[in-house]
Parts: C-alpha cells; structure tokens; sequence
C-alpha cells in the first residue's frame, strides 16, 4: 500500500532524516531553540500519525512480508534495497515512532545547549531504527544496524552527564565489536544461501549444522550485547545513567529490542537446528539476566541505574520467552518488548522529570514527594506498578505468557524465572517508598508539579499501559500469523498446540 | 623498437603531463611572487585535460611498445584515481604553501611530474618500466618531503626517506635481477610464461617474488616495513604527506596487483602466506599503534598501515570479487584520507601547523562545519555506514571469505573493532570537548570545493554507490585467469 502514492516504509526511514537536514538552517540562527523543538514535535507526530496507515492497511492474517519495496542499490554483490514488514516489526515500528515525540517533549527543558543538533540526532535516529525493523535485505539491515550508533554516541556522548565520554564510547565500542561478527555472519549467509542478501530468501535455504553454530554464535554476539544478555550487559548501566533522559528512553525502549528482534527475525528462521541447540545456554544466560539484574537493581541508590538493571532482568524474560519455541513463549516475548518498551520508557521519563527539577537521581536526595507532586507520584506509581508486573496493567500479560511457555518447556525454568517477578516487585516497591512516600524534607529545590510537556509525554504511555493490560489481545492478533509461522520455521513438524486462544477467549 | 603513431597516442596523458610540468618550470620563472596561485590553476588545468585524455583511451587494452607499456581499463582506472588525488591535493595547496612559506613554482611540476611516475608504474608491462615509474615518482616525492627547507623535522623526514627508498629500491632490483637471471626477460607476460614451469629454477623465481614483495610493502607502508612512514608523514609538509598516503599508495597496489596476479599467479600457493603475514602485521601495527598517537598526523600514518593491511587481503585470490574490493577500497580510501587531511592542515594554531589531537578539542563550538566534515571521515575510516568507508571494508571481507580464508576476516574484524576506538576518539575530542586552546581553521574557497568534494564523495560512496560501482565494474580488467 501506498501513501499518496509514496512507499510508506521509505517514506517512514526517510521523512525523519529529510527533516534533520531540514533544520540544518537553524544551527545559525540566535534564539531558534523553540522552533526548532516545535517542527522537530511536528516531524514526529507526522511521522506517527502516517505509521498509523501501517495498522490501518497491514493484513493481521498473514505472515508474509507486507508493504513490500524492492529495488536494486549497488549492483556488485546483488545488494537490494528491500523493504518489508510483518506483525513483528509493524508493532515495534508503531512503538517506535509512538515514543518519538515523548523523547522531545521530554528534551524540552532538559536539553539546553546544541538544541538544533541534538534534535537533528534524534530525527536521525528514528530513521535508521525504522530502517533496523522494515529492512529485508542483509547488508541494507547492517548499515541501518550500524549507522544508528552515530547519532546515539553523540547524543550519549554530547548530551550526557558528567562520565559520558567513558560511557559513550564502552557503549560504541560494545556494540560495534558485536555487530562486527554480524558482518562476516552475513558475508558468509550470501555464500552458502545461494548467492543473495534477500532475507526471505535466505530463510528459506538449508545450511549445514556446523556452519549453523558458528554462525549462530556470531549473530548471538551481535545480538546479546544489544539486549543486553548476562554477560554482555555492562555497558547498559552506564550508558543509561549518562545519558540525558531521551536517549536513555530511545536505549531502553528501542535499541534494546533490536538484539530481541535480531533473534526473532534472523537466528531462530535461519538456523532452526543451531538454535535448538544452543537453547541450554540462551535459557541459563536469561535466567543469570533475571536473577542478576533484579538483584543488582536492588543495590542500586541512583534511581536510572536501578531502572537500568531492572531492564537487563526484564529483557532475561524476553529472550528465555524467545527460545521456549512455542507459541506462547514467543509471543508474550514481543508482548514483553512491546511493553517492557512502553513502561521503562515512561519510568526513564519519570526520572527525566524529577532529575530537570533536582538534578539529583539519588534515592537519598528524595522522600515523600507525593504531598509536593500528587499527580506525578500517581504517575510514578501506576509505571512502577506495571513493571514489576500487577495484574491488570500491561506488562502482566507478557510476563505470564513467558512463564506459561518456560513451565511447558521445564518447571525448574518456571520457578527460577518466576523468582525475577518477586525481586521485581521488591525493588519497584523500593523505589516507591524511598520516592514517593515517607516524610517530605523541603531542600533548596522547587518540586511544581507537572508541566504540559510532561503530561504530553507521560499521558499516551499511562494510557497504553492500562489498555495494554486490560486488551492484549489488539497486540496478540497482529503477531499472532507472523509467530506461528516463525514457530512452523524452527519446529517443521509439531503441531501449532497453543494455549494463548484460551487464553483470548 | 617502433615508434609507431599508436604508440605515442597511448601514451599521450603521460605526454602531456611532462610537458606541462615543463611548462610551470618555465612559467615559474616568469609569474611574480604574488600571482603564484596562477600556477595551481595551471596545474589544475592541465591535470583535468590529461584526464579527458585518458578517459578518450578508455576501453581500450592495448600493449604498447612491444608490451612495456599497457593500456588498459584496469591501468585507466588508476589512472583517474590519480589525477583526483592530485587534483585535490593542489585545491588544499593553496594557503597552505603560503602560510608555510614554501610556494615555489617546483612544487607544482613535481606533482605533475610525480603523477607521471604513477601513471607509469600503473601501466607497466616490464618490470623496468616499472622501476622507472617507481623511481620518477620516488624522486619527486624525496623533494616535496623536504620542502620545508628550514624545518628540522621537514628535512630529517626527506632525508629518511630517502635513505630508507633508495634501500628498497635496491632490494627491488635486485629481485627483478633475479627474476631476470632465471626467465631471461622482463616483460610481465614472458616472467608469467616461464614460472607456469620454472623446472629447476624454481627458487631463483622464489627469490626474485620475496625481493619485489618486499619493495612493493615498501611503497604500499605494509608492515614490517612500515618503519619510515610516521616519521616521513609527520616531517613533510601536511599536502604532500596527503598525497603520499594515498595517490602513491594506491599506484603502488595497481603494480602491486598487476605484477603479482600477472606475472606470479602460478605460484600464488608460495606467496600467498606472506601476503597474509604481510596484512596481518600491517593491521595489528596500524590499529594498535595508533591507540597511543598524540599526534594526528602520526595517527592517520597508522591507520594508513593498517587500510594498507585491509587492502592488500584483496590480494590473495585472482577473482571478480577481489580485484573489485581492492579497487573500490583504493577509491574510497582516497577521498576520506585526503579529506582528513585536508582537515588538519587548514588547522592552525598562532600561526603554527595545529597537528596535535590536543588541538582538535572542541573544534565543533568554533567550527561546527569542519568539526562535521571530520566526523564523516572519523567515521567512514573506521568503517561504520553510511560512509564510504564501511562498504569498502565490507567488500574486502567480502572477498575473503569467498576466497576461503574466514580466519583472515575474523582477524580483521577484531582489529577493526579496535581500531574504532582511536578514530572515535578523534570524534569525542571534537565535540565533547570543551575548547581550551584558540585554534583557527583557515579555508580557502579552493580547499573548500576540496573538502566538499571529498566528504560528498565518501558520504555518496556509502549512501548510492551504484554509478562508482558501474565505473568499477567496467573497469575490471580482463587479465583474470
């Protein structure tokens, strides 16, 4: 489908990108911030509203890759430019450009010097994501990979706080190392899946088991330190604490999901055989990534940090969800994504608000700001409460889902995973009570409550997140063909048995 | 021998290069002190007309003068690369020679006069017209290193330089000695012929490959013989140093490529390793050594080591792929290589060269366009996309591990990863950074159209390579087995 007759996915890449060029002009201009923040809000609210034609025009009922561009790019090597989408990548394009306008209504006041560039990253950035999740050739897939890091090392690197510079670079250095592995995967696929980037394409060829492994581990580089798994998940803590509020929002909510969408899309469809076998591994991985994450969030006193390991633990959820290989499993995996995006989005928005008043994210700094800030701290709550996973908001219902699929596929994984949920409530609880309650001692700072640009940003997320909670199933239909299929790839033979119909009815 | 009109025709560019040269020798004489710049243009001129004249040749594979001199798409491709570096060298000339007090009207003609050494060595069929080729273009380049007459480090660099090239140049004839004792010819096709079956001769043609090897590492800086190449591209003068690292590397990888997959490939299971040994040194040494550079000038000299060591795996396999992957990578590495240096000599710090990276900080807050132009190069010569830089790097691995050799690929990789991290830096000095010393950043409307040139071109290269890649392929010679 197109829109007005323009591609859509291009369209949705390219928009953000012709827009930062558009603001080019302003970088000279004296007091030009506001209206730089002003197109830049409207750039992407554009940008949302046309992803919204994706919902509108996308078929829930199939699997195959919809709203399909294809065209030649360098013609050494066959490389395409393809685009494409299924319900996997439609809903996380949707999330994307839905938290695009929080990201500057949050950098309202936060962001002070450099607005005009750093507008011009974030509108960079959105581009190359949409371009991680619509693209369908290999090495197109690669450059958006990878040219994402740019903008977000400068922002980290420019924006950040006072140990940027070290962060910023472990973060691009991580990365960078991993992705490279990536490559020579990639390079390796053209060789033995019939000379093509073409990712359906590639999927559809049968590859040897040795060659499976090694270039299963070379994806599972790449992708495990994007999400980040136990091990590689270092980075993470520091990168979120300096980096100001919107990049931290863009990490939590989109970067990390692209190491998930990375296994979903790629490892499990093209080496079914070496995914299974490396299953033990990915499920001890995850649950390290559980337990570890919780309990480090525990430790924390600076409140991002704290968020930041909450994510390593929560992102466990998703890749054990992911390698359970069935249906439930998979998809309260996305669902995790989706809202694990969502609510740690909202509470580093939170953080964002509380760090532009106090410039202070110390547990110890704060106390019983529920009498200064009553709607801010029912915000607060009602975030903090989805994230450690209460029934009825939105994170529940993929973190149910994944603990279905891991006690189908072993109790003992069940039980340990289930471990994350308690710790998670502890943690969360802990947060609030040092916060939100407790005795309030007035300090040399003001604490107004809520000022527009915050409700803007904070309003759609509480919004989705009761939805979320209370209608999963306008998120499980959309992926619900995409799933089965990506089950059928890794597991030819064994019945769709699936429990999420009952669980819809 | 037959000077036959065909062959005078074919040589024509390289005519009329020399010719001009010799012009400027004479107008130089006559421009006053004030009007120099005429010259520059002059040079421009007659580099662009010297280009319309090779591109009038293209297409065609003749062997001229008995097969000592080719024309070819492949030869003609060098050639262009060339004449851009050349031609971008003298847009960023021109204050610069001013500021350090070195305009003279020689700098021109050895540039011409350089570029026809290179033009040579591309085109050689005989080992001897490539040592002539090799050591027209050595001798200009021993002069310009030294062209600051009254610097220390100006002088110490030409003269290392020349110590350390006549030493190679020795060594590479005496190789072609070798190759000449055993074969009983020069030209590239009879050496060929006769080591498809060396019989007992085979270790003198051994012999002989390992000697011209050695003298091509040379030129290529291909670790460990790399030894010369900070400290030249620190001491010369910052143009002729741009010009060095990238018109006379890539000269010498056309010979390089032409004479080992010509005249050696039947031995290639012989020479093959070293050339492994040869890039692996040369990444380890240029991404490693690079980390601790305090100096930028020192620091490109590393990383040029280690593109060399990037480069020259394109070597190992006679196929589509590789001599694809060397030439795009020649190319891009071209434009973002003479790009940043473009960059750092138009720094100045009270009224000094500012080639420290203390100097680059915070260059964005005075100069965010140059700080931007910087980045693009930081970045596509770290080889991230969208920049040229990254797909040149790609199709280099790309043509490794179609040849077999994936250990190789992972190699370079690690070193790749590492090597990001110095480039990076160069980035966050810039732009997180507060800016402690004042340095100013002096452009000319002609450095400008160079920086534009070569920053649109590496940034064009990443984003919509298709017409570069057409070029290219159009370009792929025919001498693949």
């Amino acid at each position: 489908m197109t829109f007005l007759s323009i591609p859509i996915l291009s369209f949705l890449i390219f928009f953000p990108i012709v827009g930062a060029l558009l603001l080019l002009p302003f970088m000279k201009m004296n007091d030009s911030d506001k209206t730089v923040k002003w197109i830049s809000v409207g750039i992407t609210v554009i940008e949302f509203i046309a992803s919204l034609t994706l919902l509108i025009g996308g078929n829930p009922g199939t699997y195959k890759m919809q709203f399909a561009e294809d065209h030649l790019w360098i013609p050494f090597a066959n490389i395409h430019y393809t685009l494409g989408i299924d319900g996997i990548s439609l809903v996380l394009i949707v999330m994307t450009t839905l938290l695009m306008p929080m990201c500057i209504f949050t950098s309202w006041v936060g962001i002070k010097k450099r607005v005009t560039e750093f507008m011009m990253a974030i509108l960079v950035l959105e581009g190359a994501m949409i371009g991680v999740f619509a693209a369908m050739d290999f090495i197109l897939f690669y450059v958006f990979w990878e040219a994402m890091l740019i903008p977000m090392y400068l922002i980290i690197g420019v924006w950040g706080g006072p140990n940027r510079i070290y962060a910023t670079i472990k973060f691009f250095l991580y990365t960078l190392a991993g992705s490279l592995f990536l490559l020579l995967a990639i390079i390796a696929l053209y060789f033995k899946g019939g000379h093509t980037f073409n990712i359906v394409a590639l999927m559809g060829q049968h590859y040897s088991p040795v060659f499976q492994d090694f270039a299963f581990i070379a994806l599972f580089l790449a992708f495990a330190v994007k999400i980040p798994m136990f091990p590689f998940h270092t980075w993470l803590p520091d990168a979120h604490v300096e980096a100001p509020t919107a990049g931290s929002v863009i990490l939590a909510s989109v970067m990390l999901k692209m190491g998930a969408y990375g296994f979903i899309r790629f490892s499990l469809p093209l080496f079914p055989q070496a995914s299974e076998f490396f299953t033990g591994l990915i499920f001890a991985l995850s649950l390290m990534g559980i337990i570890w994450g919780a309990l480090m969030a525990l430790a924390q006193e600076d409140m991002k940090k704290l968020i930041a390991y909450s994510s390593v633990s929560h992102m466990g959820f998703v890749t054990l969800g992911i390698f359970v290989f069935n249906t439930q499993g998979v998809e309260g995996a996305i669902l995790q994504m989706i809202n694990h995006g969502v609510t740690t989005g909202a509470l580093f928005l939170c953080v964002g608000v509380l760090y532009d008043r106090t410039h202070s994210r110390l547990l110890s700094d704060y106390g019983g700001i529920a009498k200064v800030m009553p709607v801010f701290s029912t915000m607060l709550v009602i975030f903090s409460l989805s994230s450690l996973g209460l029934p009825g908001l939105n994170s529940f219902v993929g973190e149910f889902l994944v603990l279905l699929g891991a006690f189908r596929a072993h109790a003992a994984i069940g039980v340990l995973a289930s471990t994350g949920i308690i710790l998670a409530a502890l943690y969360m609880l802990y947060l609030l009570s040092r916060v939100v309650w407790g005795k309030y001692e007035p300090r040399s700072w003001s604490l107004p409550d809520m000022n527009r640009f915050e409700w803007a940003s904070l309003l759609p997320l509480l919004v989705i997140v009761v939805w979320l909670g209370i209608q999963p199933n306008a998120l499980l239909s959309m992926l619900h063909a995409s799933v089965n299929h990506l089950i059928g790839q890794v597991h030819p033979d064994s019945p769709l048995a699936s429990l999420t119909g009952d669980f819809r009815n | 021998m037959s000077f036959s009109l065909v062959n005078i025709l074919g040589t024509m560019p390289e005519i009329y290069l020399t010719f001009f040269g010799c012009i400027i020798l004479i107008l130089d004489t006559m421009v006053p002190n004030e009007k120099r710049s005429w010259l520059a243009y002059f040079t421009i001129a007659s580099l662009v007309f010297a280009m319309i004249a090779s591109y009038g040749l293209n297409g065609k594979g003749l062997p001229l003068y008995q097969g000592l001199y080719i024309i070819d798409p492949f030869s003609n491709f060098f050639k262009m690369t060339i004449y851009v570096a050349a031609i971008i060298t003298v847009l960023f000339s021109l204050p610069y020679l001013d500021q350090e007090d070195i305009h003279i009207g020689e700098y021109y003609a050895f540039i011409l006069f350089s570029t026809v050494g290179m033009m040579v060595m591309v085109s050689a069929g005989d080992l001897i017209t490539l040592f002539l080729g090799i050591e027209l273009m050595s001798l200009c380049f021993y002069v310009m290193v030294g062209l600051k007459r009254g610097s220390e480090r100006s002088v110490e660099a030409s003269f290392k330089y020349f110590l350390l090239g006549a030493f190679s140049a020795a060594i590479f004839l005496f190789g072609i000695s070798f190759l000449y004792g055993a074969t009983g010819t020069e030209t590239l096709s009879g050496i060929a012929a006769f080591a498809a079956n060396p019989g007992s001769l085979k270790p003198m043609i051994l012999l002989g490959i390992v000697l011209t090897l050695v003298g091509f590492a040379f030129k290529i800086s291909a670790a460990p013989f790399h030894m010369w190449t900070p400290d030249v591209y620190e001491g010369a003068p910052t143009v002729v140093t741009g010009f060095m690292a990238t018109a006379s590397k890539i000269a010498a990888f056309g010979v390089f490529l032409r004479v080992f997959w010509v005249s050696f490939s039947s031995d290639r299971h012989d020479w093959n390793i070293l050339i492994i040994v040869l890039s692996i040194l040369s990444m380890m040494v240029g991404n490693v050594v690079a980390l601790r550079q305090t100096n930028i000038k020192r620091m490109l000299a590393y990383s040029s080591i280690g593109h060399a060591g990037y480069a020259a795996m394109a070597l190992l396999l006679p196929n589509r792929e590789s001599l694809f992957a060397l030439m795009f990578y020649v190319f891009v590495y071209m434009f973002m290589t003479l790009g940043a240096f473009g960059i750092v000599l138009m720094l100045r710090k009270s009224g000094v060269e500012g080639e420290e990276i203390s100097d680059l900080v915070g260059l964005h807050h005075k100069h965010p366009a140059a700080a931007f132009l910087m980045l693009i190069f930081m970045f596509s010569l770290a080889g991230i996309p969208p920049f040229g830089g990254f797909l040149a790097k790609f199709y280099v691995f790309f043509a490794v591990i179609h040849a077999g050799y994936t250990w190789l690929a992972v190699i370079g990789i690690l070193f790749a990863a590492i090597g990001a991290y110095y480039y990076i830096r160069i980035v966050m000095v810039m732009y997180m950074k507060d800016p402690e010393t004042s340095v100013d950043f002096n452009i000319s409307s002609m450095g400008r159209i160079g920086l534009l040139l070569t920053a649109g071109v590496t940034v064009f290269l990443g984003v919509y390579p298709a017409p570069f890649v057409e070029y290219i392929k159009s370009s792929l010679a025919i001498f693949i087995p």
